[in-house]
């Protein structure tokens, strides 16, 4: 149980800013995981993917828990890609916080400098001093089986923060929480993480998560990157039909020559051509939400250039809204409210025009 | 099945619940007898009116605080090598480790006379391990109280390695992990985290590694002989006085019934508090 001493650099890591530079390859079964991933400090990076795409894969790979067939992992400069999870400077906040059941929240959080070599008094004044930073003083002797959720939740991460990790690993926080509480604890969440000043991955599955902590998002599906980009720009590019469904947009790929992109019908009665607000050429993705669809019985023939002619293929409730999901040469989602779809007289099977302004539409290469 | 009527409905699912099989409950009711009825005997059958001086021979007291004594030291043997005996099995893989379990089965299966003429054999002062330890040591650990503690350990260890593998293989090793990312090793993880989480699962082992101790007859006998005063545990003293004083052997029986049933709920109720 010797003191972590920090290690000469042999190697020089790829990446000059002394963050993370991961490239995470295994395999186990059919499934292969094949990732590069970087964080500089201060950044939180969110892995986005859907289940059993490979998130908790890359996490435990990062941690130290699954080996890695190969690639690497360097932090700070280090090479850690075969150090022992104990030697590790990386600090985990597991999905269920994982808070030792027989030992109050002040010796949950005293456990890492304990082990590192501090003594008893020393690792519970550091203890002590996070919890307060999370606010938990009065918490200190409290079996975690005592916390709700959100405190749970920061004691994991006073926990995972105690043992002065260079890089902090967050699995799905939120998901043990009550969907009431999530709101508030991700603010705060967000709000503690901030002041960490090492690279933080935060594995999720939600969406509102990635867009309301990190400074950069990276989609994994099937144990591949397949998108990587700012809150931003994931929101308003998708890059896949996956990520297309998280952020609320409809997405086509096809062929661009200037504002017109081609698509491949999907009824098989030919292409099917969509005017977008920005031109482009070859390959290119197409993403509108579908609030900017609006519906029509009749063929109005006025400025907007986007009107196909479509089957509902059927209706739900989406907040306030009425989603209805048209069918034909294209499937979209259409936001109407329940007031155009009681004049309308939709019901499953019937044809209507879904008309969508070139401007509402964003063309991006694929 | 509409109306709730009582005694209606006596389809193949009707009233399941409120009525019992009594296919079920008369076997289980002869089966709770069964094992009742002997206690009952003995209370019945107990010389209350010399009970008090009968406790308090000494040779009743002698057997009882070695029958004690021994199995408590054999229960803390079990623990020191069962527990990482257990471990193993549980926690690693190694070539075999299918038929090391197997054969920490076998004391459970075999009678314990055939344990003590095992045990004869190889720690017996001419035996495979026992004359080293006589030519080399001086030893002689047959016919003595260790020999006594030597013989429980071989019948109840297993119990508790049985049991405390099952309290390995339940506990969520995610733990363990989240304490390895806190920086501790493979020891400070079993010590701090590990055993913490299986203590009940230990204590429940250790119970029934206890009372298997405290009720070892045939390798005892076997092995150890059966000496009043050095050897002679209780079940062999309640075996002794059958032969010629049936009552003693009742007035033992129940001393032994009732401390191993106050042992047993003392630690009950130490466990269920923590």
């Amino acid at each position: 149980m010797a003191a972590r001493e920090p290690r000469t650099p042999l190697d020089p890591a790829p990446t000059s800013d002394g963050g993370l530079d991961a490239d995470l390859r295994l395999s186990r079964g059919t499934f292969t995981l094949d990732v590069r991933l970087t964080c500089p400090p201060g950044e939180v990076l969110a892995l986005l993917g859907p289940n059993g795409a490979g998130k908790t894969s890359v996490l435990r790979a990062l941690a130290g828990l699954t080996p890695l067939s190969d690639g690497h992992v360097f932090l700070a400069g280090e090479d850690l890609t075969t150090t022992a999870v104990e030697h590790r400077p990386v600090g985990v906040v597991f999905q269920d916080y994982l808070l030792l059941p027989h030992l109050s929240a002040l010796d949950n959080v005293a456990f890492g400098p304990r082990c590192q070599g501090a003594g008893r008094t020393e690792a519970r004044r550091l203890a002590m001093e996070l919890l307060e930073q999370m606010g938990l003083a009065e918490y200190a002797s409290a079996r975690p089986r005592r916390l709700s959720g959100g405190q749970a939740q920061r004691v994991a991460l006073a926990r995972a923060l105690a043992v002065r990790p260079g890089l902090l690993l967050l699995d799905e926080p939120m998901a043990a929480l009550d969907i009431g509480t999530r709101a508030t604890v991700r603010s705060r969440l967000r709000h503690l993480v901030e002041g960490f000043e090492g690279a933080t991955v935060l594995v999720t599955h939600d969406p509102l998560d990635a867009m309301v902590m990190a400074d950069r998002i990276a989609v994994i599906e099937d144990g591949r990157l397949v998108q990587e980009g700012s809150p931003a720009e994931v929101a308003r590019r998708p890059r896949t039909s996956y990520v297309a469904r998280l952020v609320g947009l409809n997405l086509f790929r096809g062929e661009a020559s200037g504002t017109t992109v081609t698509l491949e019908g999907e009824d098989g009665r030919g292409p099917v051509r969509v005017e977008a607000g920005d031109g482009h050429r070859g390959p290119a993705l197409v993403a509108f939400p579908p609030r900017a669809v609006a519906l029509y019985r009749e063929s109005s023939g006025g400025s907007p250039r986007n009107a196909w002619r479509l089957t509902v293929a059927g209706v739900e409730r989406f907040g306030d809204q009425v989603r209805v999901l048209l069918e034909g040469g294209l499937s979209l989602a259409a936001d109407i409210t329940p007031a155009a779809l009681a004049e309308l007289a939709l019901t499953r099977g019937s044809e209507v025009w879904a008309v969508v302004k070139a401007s509402e539409v964003e063309c991006y290469p694929d | 099945m509409t109306a709730p009527t009582p005694r209606v409905g006596r389809g193949p699912s009707g009233n399941g619940t409120a009525r019992v099989p009594w296919v079920l409950v008369l076997p289980a009711l002869i089966g709770l007898l069964f094992l009742l009825l002997p206690l009952v005997g003995l209370l019945v059958r107990a010389p209350w009116a010399t009970m008090g001086r009968r406790i308090v021979d000494p040779d009743v007291l002698t057997a009882l605080w070695l029958s004690l004594s021994t199995s408590t030291a054999a229960t803390l043997v079990s623990l020191v090598l069962g527990v990482p005996l257990a471990w193993s099995l549980a926690r690693t893989e190694f070539p075999g480790r299918r038929l090391v379990r197997a054969l920490v089965t076998v004391p459970l299966v075999i009678p314990p006379v055939v344990g003590g003429v095992a045990l004869l054999l190889v720690l017996g002062r001419n035996g495979i391990v026992g004359q080293y330890l006589y030519s080399w040591f001086g030893l002689t650990l047959p016919f003595t109280p260790a020999a006594v503690v030597v013989a429980q350990v071989f019948v109840a260890m297993p119990f508790l390695v049985i049991g405390v593998e099952g309290a390995l293989r339940g506990a969520d090793r995610r733990y363990e992990e989240a304490a390895a990312t806190l920086g501790a090793g493979r020891v400070t993880v079993f010590t701090r985290v590990t055993l913490p989480m299986i203590l009940p699962g230990i204590g429940a082992g250790a119970v029934l590694c206890w009372a298997r101790a405290l009720g070892e007859f045939g390798a005892t006998i076997t092995f150890a002989g059966n000496f009043p005063g050095t050897t002679q545990t209780m079940p062999l003293a309640v075996y002794m006085a059958m032969q010629r004083d049936p009552e003693a052997a009742i007035v033992l029986s129940l001393v032994l019934l009732l401390v191993s049933l106050a042992v047993l709920a003392t630690l009950r109720e130490r466990w269920m508090s923590v």
